[in-house]
């Protein structure tokens, strides 16, 4: 083995990894928060009346479950390209893993209205409560219980999926970034070894806080 | 006072409820007995319209509960009621569960809330466990809780409903011991149950029911002793 590791020169480059680190974190939180609310309206369409929108839902959730993040990227890139829809790079990961998230959320949030069990509102409405009130203060903190350690792993796992970026030309994000230094400089094991450290400290600083939060939030 | 006029009720095929006709007196316990399935816990949930009917009426004192204009969250104020099981609310402790309705409900401020809450809690004897959470909590213990959540809005009336079923037996006493306090101090009860002992010893009325009808009702002593139905002695037979 003649290689040699300079350490030095990749660790230079440290400002300019983190500054991605950022851009990652930012396409996995707001891929998040659109997914959610689309994850809601989801799961609410697949306990409908309509078989159009139960179809709808029921798609959306198969193919986003059930084909790799990678395709659902390069569609939202080449394949709405092809139809006229141009998204630039970055919107187009971005479309990729709010498509994927919201997917697997939809059928977080079914599971976790199942888990609440209906006797609670009937309980609820026994008191006096309106239909909100027992949704709000009966059924939806339980809901958020079930639902909270399923919606971590899904950030980590955004988190991770924005890496894919670069296939569709991302080069803001941690991984774009570190490419560009790679092609740049060829120092491939040592730059990437640090992203691989980057992505591993904000997966687990995303898992610590949501522990934190879980238990400040759930006493019971 | 409560009055069941000849209430029918299906869901989909199934008749369960085939012209119930049953009134209960201010200050009157009546128990509802009869084999599973035979309609009796509908009864009560058609009584504070958690259940829409198909015909016939209810009314609490004087008010039918299914009339489009009734404002039923109003009129369940007047209603307690306890289930079979899956009545406490689990993220919220036993003060909580007990002022959670009196606060967002009936608006009253916490202190107050808490005072009454607490006054029931007293009532029921879980005055010790205010800050616990229900999952800490024995069945027993959880059903009694339940009571007093009730009983925190100054109900009118208490349905119960087979709410000692679920029940490990040595927690059936302390629920039943709850239950004959109220009877004692004259609150008006619908008693859906299958502890015989209860509906003996504690109601002014027993009502015997069967394929969703009320085939016989009367003073305990006359349902136990001298029932005039085949159906009931049947029943009684097989319980007893």
């Amino acid at each position: 083995m003649n290689y040699t590791f300079h350490w030095r020169p990749a660790f230079r480059a440290l400002p300019e990894m983190l500054a991605g680190s950022l851009v990652t974190l930012q396409i996995a939180v707001l891929s998040m928060v659109i997914g959610i609310a689309i994850a809601v309206l989801l799961a609410v369409m697949t306990g409908s009346k309509s078989r159009w929108l139960r179809g709808i839902a029921g798609t959306w959730i198969e193919v986003a479950r059930n084909t790799p993040a990678l395709f659902q990227i390069y569609i939202a890139y080449f394949g709405l390209g092809q139809i006229g829809i141009h998204l630039d790079s970055y919107l187009a990961l971005l479309a990729g893993i709010t498509f994927n998230n919201a997917g697997y959320l939809a059928e977080t949030f079914r599971g976790g209205l199942r888990a609440v069990p209906q006797t609670q509102v009937r309980a609820a409405r026994s008191l006096g409560f309106g239909p909100i009130a027992a949704f709000r203060l009966i059924v939806l903190p339980q809901l958020f219980r079930a639902v909270f350690h399923p919606m971590t792993n899904q950030m980590v796992w955004a988190i991770l999926m924005t890496s894919l970026g670069v296939v569709v030309g991302v080069n803001t994000d941690l991984t774009g970034v570190t490419q560009e230094l790679n092609v740049r400089t060829f120092r491939t094991f040592e730059y990437f070894a640090i992203a691989a450290v980057l992505y591993y400290l904000i997966a687990k600083v995303v898992t610590l806080g949501a522990r934190l939060i879980a238990w400040r939030l759930f006493r019971y | 006072m409560i009055e069941i006029e000849n209430v029918r009720k299906s869901f989909g095929q199934l008749e369960v409820l085939k012209g119930v006709s049953l009134a209960v007196d201010r200050g009157e316990v009546v128990s509802v007995i009869g084999g599973s399935g035979s309609g009796k816990s509908t009864l009560l949930m058609c009584i504070n319209g958690l259940e829409p009917i198909d015909s016939g009426r209810i009314l609490v004192d004087g008010v039918e509960v299914h009339a489009r204009s009734t404002d039923l969250n109003k009129l369940r104020r007047k209603i307690g009621i306890v289930f079979q099981q899956w009545n406490a609310f689990p993220h919220l402790t036993v003060l909580e569960n007990t002022t959670l309705a009196l606060r967002k409900v009936l608006g009253k401020s916490r202190a107050e809330a808490d005072a009454i809450a607490i006054k029931q809690l007293e009532h029921v004897g879980l005055q010790d466990k205010l800050k616990v959470f229900p999952g800490k909590l024995s069945g027993g213990q959880q059903q009694r809780m339940a009571i007093a959540r009730a009983l925190a809005m100054s109900p009118s009336y208490m349905l119960f409903d087979e709410v000692t079923s679920a029940l490990d037996p040595q927690l059936v006493g302390e629920v039943l011991d709850t239950m004959r306090l109220l009877a004692d101090e004259g609150m008006t009860m619908i008693v859906v149950t299958h502890e015989m002992g209860f509906a003996r010893e504690v109601s002014n009325r027993v009502a015997f029911f069967k394929d969703g009808l009320i085939h016989e009702i009367g003073t305990p002593k006359q349902i136990f002793e001298q029932p005039q139905r085949p159906e009931t002695a049947e029943f009684l037979g097989s319980v007893l």
